[in-house]
């Protein structure tokens, strides 16, 4: 059983109970965004590196060496 | 620790649950900081926190993030986002036992415009993986904070053991 845990800040009562089918696929569409999000998170950070390199090989220099220039 | 660093709420998991929720947060303090140390039953050896403002479902959440594992460097923006995502913390193929620990500070949670935060954090599997990642948040819901739900962003379930604290700051 998939549970929720609530924790009243207020009174300090703690609810446990199982997920409602509305929250389980509620769930199930928020991991595949997740999912979505991640994977443009990673091409993001790729066209990024692919870019840096591309610069790098322009200007001739390692990222040892920009990192050098840039300190 | 200051003496106005006052513990609010906890929860440490004696079994797996698929989220935890801080409900009713008072309204008595300037500041939140919530501090976790958390596994999620992902099968990876990372997954990352999210989380929800006030059941706020909206494209009110932005991001960024900088990220690195000791030989590589990442970064990366989201401005429309339904959740606080990307706290990288540890998934269930790390080694036995480990946890992910991050600290999310939340200054004037009880402002009704746009409320900046942070979160700095880690996940070491004690094995091969271990990154870090400092993150900014921005959260534009118009009511102040009274609630915040915590969930694996990949994984089902947290694990058993996986820890959850809530701190009020006042006067900072």
């Amino acid at each position: 059983m998939t549970t929720a845990i609530e924790i009243n800040c207020t009174t300090g009562e703690v609810i446990e109970r199982p997920l409602t089918a509305d929250e389980l696929a509620a769930n199930e569409a928020a991991q595949a965004q997740a999912e979505v999000d991640r994977a443009a998170a990673e091409a993001e950070a790729a066209t990024k590196a692919v870019a840096k390199d591309a610069l790098l090989t322009k200007l001739g220099i390692t990222a040892d060496e920009a990192k050098l220039l840039l300190a | 620790m200051p003496n106005t660093y006052t513990l609010i709420a906890s929860n440490v998991l004696s079994s797996s649950a698929a989220s935890v929720t801080f409900s009713s947060i008072p309204s008595t303090y300037t500041d939140l900081v919530l501090r976790v140390s958390v596994r999620s039953d992902r099968a990876a050896t990372f997954d990352n926190i999210q989380i929800r403002i006030n059941s706020d479902a909206a494209s009110n959440y932005s991001r960024t993030l900088l990220s690195g594992d000791g030989s590589s460097e990442s970064s990366s923006r989201g401005s429309s986002e339904s959740r606080w995502e990307f706290a990288v913390i540890n998934g269930n193929t790390s080694t036995s036992n480990t946890f992910g620990n991050g600290e999310y500070y939340i200054p004037n949670y009880l402002s009704t415009s746009s409320r900046p935060a942070s979160y700095f954090g880690v996940n070491e599997d004690n094995s091969a993986t271990a990154y870090m990642r400092a993150n900014a948040y921005l959260y534009r819901g118009t009511a102040a904070i009274t609630s915040m739900e915590l969930t694996p962003q990949n994984g089902t379930n947290w694990l058993t053991g996986s820890s959850f604290y809530l701190y009020g700051i006042k006067n900072s």
